[in-house]
């Protein structure tokens, strides 16, 4: 049918490019599951999902919210605000929607921090925060400072068309994959060393996938760094209201330098909305980041929705305490499942998911060693987990494991299998 | 509040850049609109925006199909849940909207192309979709052919982040600014003299902001010609669904299939609802190509621009239609056609010429005899003296590169009709005074 044309006109760099990062094991893990998803009734042996950091423990308020208020989904008898809502592409985005924004942002700080709504960029999600920030903050060949490990689809949201790229700065399990100054100031030498103009470093706090927060110690080490290189510094704070912790998590304080990207996608548990944000300091970087937003803008009927349901002090207030406890609840059970299993897990925070040592489970303890691990886990004990080395952990043996995104019969099930398999395995090496 | 330490690190080039264009006029002119906004009863002397070409004509159509469908926008249970809508980020999008969008893209040009759903890649919106088509087909520092004039949007959206450029190709009122082969060979002869690499042509079908679209031979011209020059094609045609007369509109997706001989793997095709349907607040495009590799990374490129799963849901209700969308389609078309036919009607008694149309939101008019100068300058001052004192917001060709001084963009679909009135009979009575004045003088 389609007919042989010899040479065609080419396509770009970044078309042919890998950068994409889609061939990495933490997205080929999800081909997995998808072509065999686990279900309870009909497929039990099937792959069950724990690579996939999505937040489904508090539908259920967001559903009872939405039945009582159902004039934050349609658009009222006389339909006039369709009109209204449909037509509104202005890129400032709606200053309701802005206000429940920097209000539901301030409640899952506690009020430590207060967050002007004209600041607020909205975005297509983080996804798109990110790259555009780095547009801005970085030409074509610049660095960004990342510490490792991190979420791997920074791959492609901070290098793939911006052409900036990700200067690794590794953490160590020997301090509970701490950033330290020192590894910082390391890590600008050695970047330097090789040519590349630093323009910023990327935090992500709470940590994914280590599932830690910053002390306040950290972040005042970090502000001093980046005021003494000058560089910008991006606070990823997307996980911030999935913090379980007891304790106060610490944001980072204001800087022209300082710009935080945040989502309602984990906290809120709609990944499906692209709702993202942009919150700098910095006056040129709003109004540029604004202008920029053009090409992902939130949807107006979305935005409506929310402003409505976060406008409500009461609800929002609710929310926030019900997620964090049932978060809590679930890092407690995976945490006593994987002792069973005698895995241990990184002292957690905050997140959907747990940080797991399996180094005790490989063959061989190298990034080689990992991914047959790996492999054994997915085809066989069809699990879905992500193996460290796609989050450029510098040590093998590491596995991000999601929690929050199954029933609590699932998580056992996944949990039973995976103290099966510790079992059979501890047993074999007592056996040779 | 922000304590700045001394030295600030700096921001990117991009950042620092114009290229983002809103210095131009055509934004410009929308600040003047936002600062002093026409009302008929609170400020009968307010600006009246001409310049958005929104299409605010069949919004009760979209209204009413609510009112009697609230399952579109509710959340039932199952797969319509609240929970799964929220939860679905696949970048592929529903599968029931591709097949509402493909179907619909498929009744506005009558039946006389097929679109498969699984070459759809959407959006938020065919600014992400034009940007990120130029990101796939050129690298930075190469070229696009674009003929002039243009929407002014393009210098951002295929130029700032791409780092590519924009090589314009002038058309004339000498023969009605239609783009002919002739100009094109003289525009990629041109960029090869100067070393330009052209990866691309885009036309926009039917054009922004000329209000006409492509004849049959003009399309088979630039199908030979993009299959000869080994570049590709991309077509925008948002403004598809805004022809007046549904049998003149000609998209290449009904040719470029029949021509075996033209490689269809350099053909990619831009939509949007935010025209046709007039949603510009809902984000929805979408890319159109028959390059599977193109899809492929355009898929994974919309990563950074998708559209909300809880529209996606609601306009693939709305849109799997088949009854409401085929008189959607009609009767939208007719309303167009009748604003169209009214302000042509009332800028020629006034007697102010303007390009015969044939779709859009828009007419290209000939305020060229009411230029101090013809030039630039003289487009620019007679511009400054409608906004401010006859308070109009209209488009200068210069904003759009248009290579002739005199010519505007003038909006007729995002008003109500007494609006329009309003502004037609504004714009007759400055005219009167011109020629009145130039009479004296």
């Amino acid at each position: 049918m389609s007919k042989d044309f010899g040479s065609e006109a080419p396509l770009s760099k970044i078309a042919v490019s890998k950068a994409h990062g889609e061939d990495s094991p933490y997205f080929a893990g999800w081909k997995a599951y998808e072509e065999n998803p686990y279900d309870a009734v009909d497929n039990p042996n099937g792959v069950i999902q724990m690579g996939l950091a999505e937040n489904q423990l508090s539908f259920d308020l967001l559903e009872e919210y939405l039945e009582q208020h159902p004039e934050a989904s349609s658009w009222g008898s006389g339909m006039s605000s369709f009109r209204e809502n449909a037509l509104f592409q202005d890129y400032h985005g709606l200053q309701t929607f802005r206000e429940a924004m920097a209000s539901f942002m301030e409640k899952i700080r506690g009020g430590r921090s207060k967050f002007d709504p004209n600041r607020i960029v909205l975005t297509a999600g983080a996804t798109a925060a990110n790259e555009l920030l780095t547009f801005i903050l970085a030409d074509p060949g610049d660095a960004l400072l990342v510490p490792t490990p991190y979420y791997p689809g920074f791959l492609r949201d901070l290098q793939w068309r911006t052409g900036v790229t990700i200067f690794p700065v590794h953490c160590h399990s020997s301090n509970g994959f701490q950033l330290t100054l020192a590894s910082l100031e390391s890590a600008y030498a050695d970047a330097k060393a090789s040519n590349f103009n630093v323009k910023g470093l990327l935090i992500t706090n709470p940590c994914n996938p280590l599932g830690t927060a910053a002390s306040l110690s950290l972040l005042q080490d970090i502000i001093l760094f980046i005021s003494d290189k000058n560089i910008h510094l991006i606070s990823d704070e997307i996980y911030f209201g999935c913090a379980f912790s007891s304790t106060n998590l610490f944001s980072i304080s204001d800087l022209d330098q300082i710009h935080i990207v945040y989502s309602l996608s984990k906290d809120l548990g709609l990944p499906g909305f692209r709702v993202g944000a942009l919150y700098s300091y910095n006056d040129r970087v709003v109004k540029t980041a604004r202008r920029m937003s053009s090409f992902s803008l939130v949807s107006s009927q979305t935005q409506k929705l929310l402003a409505f349901m976060l406008s409500d002090e009461e609800f929002t207030v609710n929310y926030i305490k019900k997620n964090r406890e049932r978060l809590r609840e679930r890092y407690e059970l995976v945490v006593e499942g994987l002792k069973e299993a005698g895995i241990e897990c990184l002292k957690g925070e905050a997140g959907l998911f747990c940080w797991v040592n399996m180094e005790e489970l490989m063959d061989d303890k190298t990034q080689e060693g990992e991914l047959r691990l790996w492999k054994v886990i997915v085809d066989e004990l069809k699990l879905n987990i992500s193996p460290g080395s796609s989050c450029c952990c510098s040590e093998p043996g590491w596995f991000r494991i999601c929690f929050a995104n199954m029933s609590r019969e699932t998580l056992e099930v996944a949990l039973r299998r995976l103290k099966d398999f510790a079992h059979k395995k501890t047993k074999n090496i007592y056996l040779c | 509040m922000a304590r700045g330490i001394g030295l600030e690190a700096p921001l990117s080039k991009m950042a620092n850049s114009n290229a983002h264009g809103e210095e131009s006029p055509y934004f410009a002119g929308w600040k003047a609109y936002n600062e002093n906004p026409y009302d008929p009863k609170e400020n009968p002397t307010g600006v009246i925006q001409m310049g958005l070409a929104e299409n605010q004509v069949s919004f009760d159509l979209l209204e009413n199909y609510l009112e009697e469908h609230p399952e579109a926008y509710n959340w039932g249970s199952g797969p319509s849940s609240f929970r799964e809508n929220a939860l679905f980020q696949d970048y592929h999008g529903l599968q029931t909207f591709r097949k509402a969008m493909a179907s619909f893209m498929e009744k506005i040009r009558s039946g006389r192309a097929k679109f498969d759903p699984d070459r759809i890649v959407l959006t938020a919106g065919a600014t992400a979709t034009n940007e990120l088509l130029t990101f796939i087909l050129a690298d930075p520092g190469d070229a696009l052919l674009v003929p002039t004039p243009y929407y002014p949007g393009f210098d951002r959206d295929l130029r700032w982040r791409t780092g590519v450029s924009i090589i314009p190709i002038p058309c004339h009122s000498s023969n009605s600014f239609q783009l002919t082969l002739q100009s094109l060979e003289t525009a990629f002869a041109n960029a090869e003299a100067l070393n330009l690499k052209v990866k691309a042509l885009l036309i926009t079908n039917p054009s922004n902001p000329l209000g006409i679209s492509s004849p049959r031979s003009l399309l088979e011209d630039i199908l030979n010609f993009i299959n000869t020059k080994k570049i590709h094609l991309i077509s925008d045609e948002i403004y598809s669904g805004s022809v007046f007369s549904s049998n003149d509109f000609v998209s290449v997706a009904e040719i470029v299939e029949d021509r075996i001989h033209i490689n269809s793997k350099q053909v990619h095709i831009v939509y949007s609802l935010s025209k046709d349907l007039g949603l510009p607040g809902f984000r929805v495009g979408a890319l159109y190509s028959y390059n599977d590799k193109v899809v492929k990374t355009a898929r994974r490129m919309s990563s950074f621009s998708r559209v909300s799963s809880q529209t996606q849901k609601m306009l693939s209700f709305m849109l799997s239609d088949e009854e409401f969308t085929l008189k959607y389609i009609k009767t939208n078309r007719k309303r167009l056609k009748e604003r169209h036919s009214r302000i042509v009607d009332e800028l020629r008694n006034s007697g102010i010429d303007c390009l015969k149309g044939n779709a859009g939101l828009f007419c290209w008019v000939n305020l060229g005899e009411f230029l101090e100068q013809k030039s630039t300058e003289g487009e620019l001052k007679l511009w400054k003296v409608i906004v401010d004192e006859v308070k109009l917001n209209i488009s200068p060709g210069s904003s759009c590169h248009c290579s002739e001084a005199g010519w505007f963009r003038v909006c007729f679909a995002n008003m109500s009709q007494e609006t329009l009135e309003v502004a037609l009979r504004r714009l007759r009575e400055f005219a009167e005074k011109i020629r009145a004045t130039k009479k004296i003088s």
